[in-house]
């Protein structure tokens, strides 16, 4: 990163009580404080939040899209991990 | 000085702050430091000319109220733009017509809000000092005798807090951050300190809403204002000035020669194209 610029954060948003934080988007700010700051001012200005997580891009850490193959696709043939065997009584409506 | 005058005036002298204000901080839209704190800004600019909308509309509300002109009653002839239509019906003022048809000589703002925005310090600390006294005045005038203007100053007040709290943020960080940061900080007091001291002078006007008790006698917010510059400065390494003589006179229309290119910028379309819109 140059020197002469802010670290990047990325803005997580909860829309409203009860729901999770999402992915909002990333923006730049010098220190904790003021990614919080900049987020309500960049990503709340339309009532989209009430509460803001910010944390620093360098502390997110991604798998890579190079080890897709060997992540994911061996669920695909494993359609006994979904609880969909099971024998419901007519009861139950909202499984 | 009748009643209605005074209050007609002082919603006057709060849109005009605002309004001023609001539009000296327009003019970093799209030349912020960084994108986020352009948007920041310019968030207050908003905040600041929504507040301005309120009081004129309220000023324009009062004044077609009055008794029409005769010379000595609330309405001025002439002050707040075109003259009355020839078929000889009532002037109806509009808000539009009070930000964009006065000249500098009716603007009742203070002098802090109309000085050059400068580098980000001195468009920091300007905002940091009429936030602070924003926040204590928002406060006292929601609980004020005149309802409109109490529900008004209660709605804002929200908005003044926080910034109070951005610009308090920035004025530490630029006061306590690099050598130059700091420099550029002392430079904006030296520039803007003289000015302050109209936030807490009041105008005749403002002594008579302050009598009727629909807004605070500005002396009982001074100490207020005092304590959060000081507990600002100090983390912001910043020493508080000693007492010097204040300019004041913007509140009662005298203005230092800045407010002149804020309305030619501002008033120019309405100026040129009466009645335009768009």
């Amino acid at each position: 990163m140059p020197e002469n610029q802010w670290p990047l954060w990325e803005v997580f948003i909860r829309s409203k009580q009860g729901l999770d934080h999402k992915h909002a988007g990333s923006l730049h700010a010098a220190d904790a404080q003021m990614a919080i700051e900049n987020a309500r001012d960049v990503y709340t200005r339309r009532m989209e939040g009430v509460s803001i997580w910010v944390v620093e891009s360098k502390y997110i850490h991604a798998s890579s899209p190079d080890d897709a193959t060997a992540f994911y696709e061996p669920a695909n043939d494993k359609v006994y991990r979904h609880p969909t065997f099971y024998d419901l009584p007519d009861e139950l409506k909202h499984m | 000085m009748t009643q209605s005058t005074a209050l007609i005036q002082y919603t006057l002298h709060l849109a005009d702050d605002s309004l001023i204000l609001g539009h000296r901080n327009s003019e970093w839209t799209g030349h912020g430091p960084i994108l986020e704190q352009d948007i920041a800004l310019s968030n207050i600019a908003l905040d600041l000319i929504g507040q301005a909308r309120n009081f004129y509309q309220y000023a324009a509300e009062l004044i077609n109220a009055a008794p029409v002109s005769n010379g000595t009653s609330g309405r001025p002839a002439s002050a707040y733009g075109p003259t009355a239509p020839s078929n000889g019906a009532p002037r109806q003022v509009t808000e539009d017509q009070l930000a964009y048809l006065r000249d500098g000589w009716d603007f009742r703002n203070c002098l802090l809000v109309e000085q050059g925005n400068g580098d980000w310090a001195k468009t920091i600390l300007r905002q940091f000092f009429f936030s602070a006294y924003q926040t204590a005045l928002y406060e006292k005038l929601a609980q004020g005798r005149d309802k409109t203007l109490a529900a008004i100053a209660a709605k804002s007040h929200k908005e003044v807090v926080y910034h109070l709290r951005w610009s308090s943020e920035w004025v530490i960080r630029l006061g306590d951050g690099t050598e130059e940061s700091h420099t550029r900080m002392n430079n904006a007091l030296d520039e803007l300190w003289k000015f302050t001291g109209e936030l807490h002078t009041a105008a005749p006007y403002e002594q008579e809403t302050a009598a009727k008790a629909i807004s605070p006698d500005l002396s009982t917010l001074c100490p207020q204002w005092e304590e959060k510059v000081k507990e600002v400065f100090d983390e912001a390494r910043l020493s508080y000035p000693p007492a010097v003589w204040m300019q004041t006179g913007g509140k009662e229309g005298r203005h230092t020669e800045h407010l002149g290119y804020v309305l030619a910028e501002m008033q120019f379309l309405q100026r040129a194209y009466p009645g335009c819109e768009w």
